[in-house]
């Protein structure tokens, strides 16, 4: 299984910073595969897939940004009804609980990766390598 | 010196006083004379309770020479202390105070180590305020060689700090934090690359978590120094090498304490406001002047022998004290709550937008961030609950991003008050 990873950011709850992160990876070249937002008592963590995960990390540093990059679990499904239930359903099957999760799709209408956060991510790992299902790879960056 | 022949010494002098400043400055001849005070006739220090406080807003209607006790001819310097509102306040030095306030300085230096072969890098700012001049001529005297840097333009205080291996540095606690966040950010670790060894923090009050703070990031000694411009500037009263409070130089200044609410002189060890007479200022001696500062006097003697009474690092001034929910409140009682949290970086922001509701707004520390919003929310619900229980009220934290809150290389502001009344 390849690490996977995402880049998080700390932001406060106000205008412009969003557009702020976009210009940064505009400049650099970088692609944003899927993005999540949570936000609450005035402040969010905005999480991002992208295909240079690592310059993505270094230049918003650079830029005073307070991120990190964190591994998720990136796992195949079909971009068609009952896709996510197939995936969720193993998962929920070997009890492993999602803190996190969203969505990027390769191909519309085909296929698809649920990006999931979990609590002890090794372990699921193990878990899940022992299931019929498929990982993301680098060639899946499009 | 044994207290006795402290309290006769300080007799003395203020007989002098009294008699110069009834001579010389009108201001307080009516004083003495509505008062019924002769001042050929003063029996012993407690004399002075007769007279009233001279208060900031007596410097200001007498603004700017009217409390000139010299001829005007005789003062060569002027600095001023800002007020927030209106004039500022004028005070004046003659030849033999800057003198005076040079050797108290000295005396402070030599107290805590500095002398000759140290290279003190001063980083107040030059200018109206007393804070630099008055050091710089103190260490000059004892024959440290003096950078006079002033504040601001960080790298090039890490540079001159490195080039001229600077050993003792003079400073704000806030310009200090701000500076040990840059040499992280730098990869420069003062223990390793610099050789500092001590510093003098004075100009703003702040938590003795602080200090250990700034003394642990620079791998130094940190002393606390205590003046206002009122009263020459630094050097009023000084911390020894016993870091357990600041001796305050009873040979130029007689000290109480009193009730800010009511001015009645507290008895030693009580909290109160610290009021001071500059016993031997020529050009603007002041009688018991308001210093706005809250403190204690600590009494049992020094293990360091001197016995000089010692204040408490100031708990806060009168003025920064404001109320929420009818309980009366510092900006140090947070600062010293949040300098106990990791997580959190060290600038801070207390904003009062009504009289019940109160907001700290701290920033995140870069270094702990793990993109995890729920340990975000337990942080910010244990600073409420750590605030809540140091005071009472339960304040709104709000978590902001790194370098978002302004960097002060001056004088801090902590609190901004948008009520209206």
């Amino acid at each position: 299984m390849d690490k996977v990873m995402q880049v998080s950011v700390f932001s406060e709850n106000k205008p412009g910073r969003i557009e702020k992160i976009t210009r940064i990876f505009a400049e650099e070249g970088i692609n944003i595969l899927a993005i999540s937002i949570t936000s609450t008592n005035g402040f969010g963590i905005i999480k991002l897939l992208v295909d240079k995960f690592e310059l993505a990390h270094e230049k918003l540093k650079q830029n005073g940004f307070t991120v990190t990059l964190n591994e998720v679990l990136a796992i195949e499904m079909r971009d068609s009804p009952g896709g996510l239930h197939e995936v969720s359903q193993i998962l929920s099957g070997k009890g492993i609980n999602i803190e996190n999760a969203y969505v990027y799709v390769v191909e519309s209408r085909a296929r698809a990766f649920l990006l999931v956060e979990v609590k002890d991510i090794e372990k699921a790992k193990e878990i899940l390598s022992k299931e019929d299902l498929k990982f993301f790879r680098p060639g899946d960056f499009k | 010196m044994a207290r006795e022949d402290i309290r006769t010494f300080q007799l003395e002098k203020l007989r002098k006083l009294l008699r110069r400043v009834y001579d010389n400055v009108p201001f307080y001849r009516i004083r003495c004379d509505e008062a019924g005070l002769d001042p050929g006739n003063i029996q012993g220090l407690e004399d002075i309770r007769k007279l009233p406080f001279t208060t900031s807003d007596d410097l200001r209607l007498n603004y700017p020479y009217g409390l000139l006790a010299v001829s005007r001819d005789e003062v060569v310097r002027l600095h001023t202390s800002s007020g927030t509102t209106g004039k500022p306040k004028a005070l004046f030095f003659s030849k033999g105070d800057i003198e005076r306030s040079a050797n108290l300085i000295a005396r402070c230096l030599t107290m805590t180590g500095t002398g000759k072969g140290d290279v003190l890098q001063n980083m107040m700012t030059y200018g109206l305020f007393t804070g630099a001049l008055v050091m710089h001529y103190g260490a000059e005297k004892v024959g440290a060689l003096v950078i006079p840097a002033g504040p601001g333009n960080t790298d090039r205080q890490i540079a001159l700090m490195q080039d001229f291996e600077t050993t003792a540095f003079h400073i704000t606690p806030s310009y200090a934090l701000y500076l040990a966040s840059v040499l992280q950010k730098k990869g420069i670790d003062p223990g390793k690359d610099l050789n500092l060894r001590r510093a003098y923090l004075g100009a703003e009050s702040y938590s003795e978590e602080t200090r250990k703070k700034i003394e642990y990031l620079f791998g130094i000694d940190v002393y606390n120094s205590y003046g206002l411009t009122e009263m020459n500037g630094p050097g009023v009263a000084f911390e020894c090498t016993q870091k357990n409070g600041m001796h305050i130089w009873e040979d130029h200044f007689l000290a109480e304490i009193i009730n800010p609410d009511t001015g009645e002189v507290l008895s030693d060890g009580q909290k109160g406001e610290l009021v001071i007479t500059s016993l031997r200022r020529e050009a603007m001696p002041l009688i018991r002047y308001r210093t706005r500062d809250i403190t204690q006097m600590i009494t049992d003697v020094c293990e360091c022998g001197r016995t000089h009474r010692r204040i408490s690092r100031i708990l806060g001034r009168s003025d920064d004290m404001f109320v929420v929910k009818g309980v009366n409140i510092f900006p140090q009682q947070i600062e010293q709550v949040l300098m106990g949290v990791t997580g959190v970086a060290q600038n801070y922001q207390i904003v009062l937008e009504s009289y019940d509701t109160l907001i700290v707004k701290v920033e995140m520390s870069k270094e702990l961030f793990d993109g995890n919003i729920e340990h975000l929310v337990k942080l910010q619900s244990q600073i409420s609950e750590k605030i809540r229980a140091e005071l009472i009220v339960k304040p709104k934290v709000e978590l902001l991003e790194p370098g978002t809150l302004p960097v002060s290389e001056g004088k801090a502001k902590r609190v901004i008050d948008n009520r209206t009344m």
